[in-house]
């Protein structure tokens, strides 16, 4: 493997490890990088001193989550930190130093000898320019050839990124093409000028899990192919564990553990580490628990002083408020801790709080609570010009009708977790929106406890947690009011006892009282979501619908989040609604799921049954397609061994 | 984009059918125009006469269709005071007005985006704080200050420019035009600007804030990344995203660049279809008025047909739409 040829010096410079035979020069070389921002009160450290080297060919991940810097060096390397940023340490690219290059050099280098891939495929072709445009224009700015040529090239580059009819697609816009192909012709323009390195950041975060397959496979077959060096920046361990040869993991603007992947992701010597990997919901197996770090990564004002991991670390000792550690060899990997090699450091545990069971809380009652009776929703393209004529003509819809919600059925038990999966687009979140009679489905119809949603005044029985926590809560409001206010509205309180009320719903989701006076703003991604499940709270459901509740969040935190959604479930023998594109995290939480797709149910059944042996061929192929940690090391080890054995 | 435009075409003809309308209640219920024409020494006989010839007799609605019918013809009657046919008078002065219009428009236009550039590129230096200084005084003091300030600095102090008037015309078919001769363009200069500045200060702040968007999304940020020249990223892909909500703004402000073209027709005494207009109203000449309405109307109707054609040619998204419309679902009207 090429790690064996690659150097490692931590931020002193001083080489740790030697490599055996003479290595091919490093394509990148970051040494001591630092990056300063102009913050509020002074200036702030994204990037806090970090050295790696990526050498010819190599994919190397860097992972961690918001915050951590993996981006900002991403975008140093490239020469694009935002005007009134400095950048200090050094970069090499193929030994040459790049880091104080003028623009008009840097430009040079920029799309020819480095290339860029961007995480949101909708966003980032200019939408006024056919993709042909843009492909030459990226070929004709490095390359002194001719249209003609510039013209094949394109369509050549379009072929080898497998986008199918590659001419015709050259004179298409990008809002005619699909998020996936859009990544492919981003993929297509990175490599443009055939460059030494890709910088790919989160390439695949905003496709789809069956999309991300295919680019994730793309990727892996474009820098075997072209030798190219990845630097692949990402916040999914199982991307990194389908692509990278070895690993950086950051933490607080530096990075905390490299090696292998095989290495870091099987045996994690940093206490980050540990705990992110172990907080990630698997696939292969469902435990009660997950474990879940304390707290949230530090903001860049409020940086602790030594190892920026130490408020939030269940091993720290005293001397983690000292300067450093530097990154050195721990066992095959390096690792940025003083207790590295400390083989009495605590397993990690996960906490079970007391008098919680880890069994599911069981309701005597057992006719379902909720049941959703042939349910259709559809949606006329009236808007649409040709549409309202047909309409107005015929005076009945014809194919301008999309079929959101195609006759889905199924029933919900009491206490019970049930799961809608699917790619987006698929209508969970429109049938969502039915069950809890936001929007009138056009057949069928859902009984709550038997009665209709749609006639029925129990609201209060029925809440909602909502997927994008800095938009669900109103910015102009006290925490205390957005709790309250289901609390007033349903009239279970009043005076001083919703105050009461609200500093116990506080305080069941892990906040405190005080925190009502604040705005939300003032929180973190995962205490508004917090605040979001005690407004849930609040009206005492029975029943919550949780639509994509932790995709916005970072694996530590969505650890804590889905923990707290289990608590607080057995606590109040609430019945949930969990809709997610996440599988692993279904599995985690779900009872029993469907699986939807083009709005109708292709699978339903319980979770043990469907994840141990799917039986629709689409739930196979969502299942093959989530990049999972153990299954990609297990397909690392099978190549090695081929490999091996196809040695002479 | 055929059924597109033919529905906005629909639309216009309501629009100027309103206008219209509103036009025909100025004849019909401000005063009576037997009164204006006859004059007050006529008999009754007389004015019975007239009444009758001018159809007032008639229903309300055969009046007013009539009306439409005529004016659809270009036939808006007889000025009262000049005894003239209205559609002449106003021939006479459209070139001036359209002539005003357009070099107004223009210097706005093309002030506005290079200094609204120049302001999102450079947002903190002088240069950039000192034209939005500026600019905020072409909002700030009123046309008419405006121009008298240019007319006593250029006129009167300084002899360059002259003060009134639109200096030598050179007729073109039915057309007279001033920018075939020196004089002819001298006299435009002054009026130009003063019409010029009153939407120079909100183009130069919406081309800017557009602009640093813009040069804010990803798509600027993988221009950079692929390493296109300065140039290309700034106008190929900046400005022209930019420039889609100004075409908007532009087009729907072309009707209020000719409404304050009446203040700088006036200031400057502009022979214009504007100064017709005021005079009109002095003499309470209602043909002229209900003309001018409904011709101002049309042109606003045209101009936004124009915005809307434009749209078609700038965003590929409009032109190619229908499919991906279908696809993308109810939101999309």
């Amino acid at each position: 493997m090429t790690v064996t040829g690659a150097l490692f010096s931590n931020a002193d410079g001083i080489m740790l490890h030697v490599p055996p035979i003479t290595p091919p020069p490093p394509v990148l070389s970051v040494d001591g990088l630092r990056v300063e921002l102009p913050g509020r009160a002074g200036p702030v450290f994204p990037v806090r001193g970090i050295s790696f080297d990526i050498a010819a060919g190599e994919t190397l991940g860097v992972v961690g989550e918001s915050g951590a810097g993996k981006s900002m060096t991403g975008a140093a390397v490239l020469g694009l930190i935002d005007p009134g940023g400095k950048v200090s340490g050094e970069i090499r690219l193929n030994g040459e130093r790049i880091d104080a290059l003028p623009e008009a050099a840097m430009r040079d280098i920029r799309g020819k000898r480095i290339g860029a891939i961007f995480q949101d495929p909708m966003t980032a072709l200019d939408p006024l320019f056919t993709i042909g445009d843009q492909l030459v224009e990226t070929i004709l700015t490095h390359q002194q050839i001719g249209l003609a040529q510039a013209l094949g090239k394109a369509e050549e580059l379009l072929a080898s990124v497998g986008l199918p009819e590659p001419r015709q697609r050259l004179s298409s816009y990008p809002h005619q093409m699909s998020g996936g192909m859009r990544q492919r012709v981003v993929i297509a323009m990175a490599l443009a000028n055939d460059p030494d390195l890709v910088i790919a950041d989160e390439p695949t975060t905003a496709l789809d899990v069956s999309i991300q397959a295919q680019i994730i496979a793309l990727l892996r077959k474009l820098s075997r192919e072209r030798k190219t060096s990845v630097m692949l920046v990402t916040h999914d361990m199982g991307v990194i564990a389908e692509v990278a040869d070895r690993v950086a993991v950051m933490y607080g603007g530096r990075i905390v553990e490299m090696g292998a992947v095989a290495d870091v992701l099987r045996s994690p010597r940093h206490p980050y580490t540990r705990g992110l990997i172990e907080s990630i919901p698997r696939l292969g197996q469902r435990k009660p628990r997950l474990y879940q770090i304390e707290g949230a990564m530090p903001s860049l004002d409020a940086m602790p002083a030594g190892c920026a991991f130490h408020p939030r670390c269940a091993n720290a000792i005293e001397r983690c408020l000292e300067p450093g550690p530097a990154l050195e060899l721990a066992g095959s990997s390096l690792a940025a801790c003083w207790r590295a090699d400390d083989p009495t450091l605590a397993q990690l545990k996960v906490d079970v709080p007391p008098g919680a069971s880890q069994s599911r809380y069981i309701v005597e009652d057992t006719r379902p609570l909720v049941e959703v009776e042939a349910v259709s929703q559809h949606f006329s393209l009236a808007g649409s010009i040709t549409g309202s004529w047909f309409q107005r003509l015929t005076g009945k819809p014809h194919s301008g009708v999309i079929k959101a919600v195609d006759t889905v059925s199924f029933a919900i038990a009491r206490g019970e977790t049930f799961a809608l999966v699917g790619e987006s687009g698929c209508g969970k979140s429109t049938l969502a929106r039915a069950i809890v009679g936001l929007q009138r489905p056009t057949m069928g119809r859902v009984l709550f406890a038997g009665d209709d949603v749609a006639k029925a005044g129990a609201q209060r029985r029925f809440q909602m947690i909502f997927q994008d926590p800095y938009s669900s809560l109103n910015p102009r409001w006290r925490v205390a009011d957005i709790i309250a206010e289901p609390i007033r509205t349903h009239g279970l309180d009043a005076g001083k006892g919703v105050r009461r009320r609200v500093d116990d719903l506080l305080a069941k989701v892990g906040l405190t009282g005080r925190d009502g006076d604040r705005y939300p703003h003032e929180f973190s991604g995962g205490q508004r979501q917090r605040i979001s499940i005690a407004r849930a709270l609040a009206g005492e459901p029975e029943f919550i619908v949780c639509d994509e509740p932790t995709s916005a969040l970072d694996v530590s935190v969505q650890a804590q989040i889905l923990n707290l959604l289990k608590d607080l479930q057995f606590e109040f023998g609430l019945t949930l609604l969990f809709i997610s594109h996440n599988l692993a995290v279904v599995r985690h939480m779900a009872d029993r799921l469907a699986v939807m797709r083009n709005g109708r149910i292709v699978e339903t059944g319980t979770a043990d049954s469907i994840f141990t042996q799917p039986a629709d061929p689409y739930t196979r192929q969502l299942f093959d397609a989530v990049p999972d940690i153990e299954l990609a090391l297990a397909r690392a080890d099978a190549d090695h061994v081929i490999e091996i054995a196809a040695k002479p | 984009m055929a059924a597109f435009i033919v529905r906005r075409i629909g639309e216009g003809l309501a629009t100027i059918l309103v206008v219209a309308l509103i036009a025909f209640a100025l004849f019909r219920y401000v005063g009576d125009p037997v009164m204006s024409i006859a004059g007050p020494d006529a008999t009754q006989s007389d004015r019975d006469e007239l009444r009758e010839q001018l159809g007032l007799n008639d229903a309300v609605p055969v009046q007013f269709i009539r009306f439409v019918a005529h004016a659809a013809q270009g036939d808006f009657g007889f000025s009262y005071r000049s005894a003239r046919p209205v559609s002449g008078l106003l021939a006479e002065r459209l070139p001036a007005t359209i002539e005003l219009v357009a070099v107004g428009a223009t210097l706005s236009l093309l002030l506005g985006t290079g200094l609204g550039i120049v302001v999102a590129l450079k947002r903190k230096s002088a240069l950039a704080r000192s034209i939005l200084t500026v600019s905020l005084f072409g909002v700030c003091l009123p046309t008419f200050v405006n121009g008298i300030v240019l007319i006593y600095l250029f006129s009167v102090t300084l002899h360059w420019l002259p003060s009134f008037g639109r200096g030598e015309v050179v007729p073109v078919g039915g057309w007279t035009t001033g920018l075939a001769t020196w004089s002819g363009l001298r006299s435009l200069i002054m009026p130009g600007i003063t019409l010029a500045l009153f939407q120079l200060a909100m183009l130069i702040r919406l081309v800017s804030s557009e602009m640093t968007d813009v040069m804010q999304t990803d798509f600027i940020r993988f221009c950079r990344a692929r390493g296109l020249r300065r140039g290309s990223i700034l106008f190929r892909h900046g400005l022209r995203n930019a420039m889609m909500p100004v075409v908007t703004v532009v087009g729907l402000n072309i009707g209020s660049v000719i409404a304050f073209s009446a203040i700088t027709e006036t200031v400057f005494q502009w022979p214009g279809m504007s100064l017709l207009f005021i005079d009109s109203v002095r003499f309470g000449d209602i043909p002229v008025m209900a003309a001018y309405l409904v011709l101002v109307a049309t042109v606003f109707v045209l101009i936004n047909l124009t915005v809307d054609i434009l749209y078609f040619f700038i965003d590929p998204r409009l032109r190619l739409a229908p499919a991906t419309a279908a696809a993308q679902g109810p939101a999309n009207g």
